[in-house]
């Protein structure tokens, strides 16, 4: 399996992958550990709340993404961490029975400055669910190594 | 003075909460939501760049939420004991600028604060939209963590 280093993403990059599918049992789970509200516990409480039933927390869904990031090639990158991220936005509810897909585009790349052997590229993630709509965007800025000299 | 969105003040600024990363609760939000080999194990942390273990930055960022709820509910606890009508809680559109400047490591302790920044109006006329900056600060007094989030927020009826 080879790795993919910071010259395997150059701008305009476009890949697409996952799926998975949202259940009312891992939105709970997550929910009870870290985003108690109420549209993400309860059906009946959810009801009442202007979600209007049970919907995933926004983290939930961001590392969705990132296990989908990770089957989808994150586990081949010579990744080494991530910087930040300068927008996520939530654009519709992800409910029980969601299946959700992701795709990136590399929307910018560029070779540290402090450390020549990393580099930064920073991806624009879009989530859809089973009707292609939007239900989430980030941009990600990642940091990778470079391509060793020897590497093949 | 009420909790709805009419009697918030912009510059309001708390502190919501600490909570110490240990190595189990690492490892164990890695295994489920992040398995980049620098969460999972000191092994491949100290072969990466950071030279140890370090946490998930979607783990700070989730203890995060969970602090910024508790806040919430305590304040709507206080609000209830003085006999107020509580709003609504909304959603959140969305966060930016979040950044990790320094990694989070076992045995970690970090304080999360956080300010009002803007109250603006929204398209729906019963919610307006609450605009606040939260950050973590490590037991080193060094920021770990920041990011700017909404979040939907119930006006006073009528």
């Amino acid at each position: 399996m080879d790795m993919l280093y910071f010259e395997d993403f150059p701008v305009g990059m476009v890949a697409e992958y996952g799926d998975v599918e949202v259940n009312a049992l891992r939105i709970k789970a997550f929910a009870e550990q870290f985003d108690p509200q109420p549209f993400h516990l309860d059906e009946r409480a959810a009801q009442e709340t202007m979600a209007g039933g049970l919907i995933a927390s926004g983290w939930h869904t961001v590392v969705m993404l990132h296990r989908m990031n990770y089957e989808g090639f994150l586990k081949r990158m010579a990744s080494q961490g991530g910087l930040g991220v300068e927008e996520i936005r939530w654009t519709k509810p992800v409910r029980p029975g969601d299946r959700l897909r992701a795709k990136y585009t590399v929307a910018a790349a560029r070779p540290s400055k402090s450390r020549p052997e990393l580099g930064i590229v920073d991806f624009a993630f879009e989530v859809f669910n089973q009707k292609d709509e939007v239900v989430m965007t980030e941009t990600l800025i990642a940091l990778l190594k470079r391509r060793p000299k020897d590497a093949p | 003075m009420s909790l709805f969105f009419d009697d918030l003040k912009v510059g309001t600024e708390a502190v919501l909460g600490e909570r110490t990363f240990t190595r189990e609760a690492i490892i164990a939000f890695a295994i489920l939501y992040d398995p980049q080999p620098f969460h999972l194990s000191d092994e491949a942390g100290r072969a990466s760049i950071y030279g140890s273990l370090i946490a998930s930055g979607w783990h700070t960022a989730s203890v995060c939420m969970r602090l910024i709820v508790e806040h919430r509910e305590r304040e709507r606890a206080a609000a209830t004991a003085r006999g107020e009508k509580l709003p609504k809680i909304g959603v959140s559109p969305g966060v930016r600028d979040l950044r990790w400047p320094v990694a989070v490591r076992p045995g970690d302790r970090i304080v999360y604060s956080y300010r009002i920044e803007r109250l603006t109006e929204t398209k729906r006329p019963q919610w307006g939209l609450v605009t606040s900056r939260t950050w973590g600060v490590n037991q080193d007094g060094v920021e770990v963590f920041s990011m700017t989030g909404g979040a939907l927020w119930e006006k006073l009826p009528g």
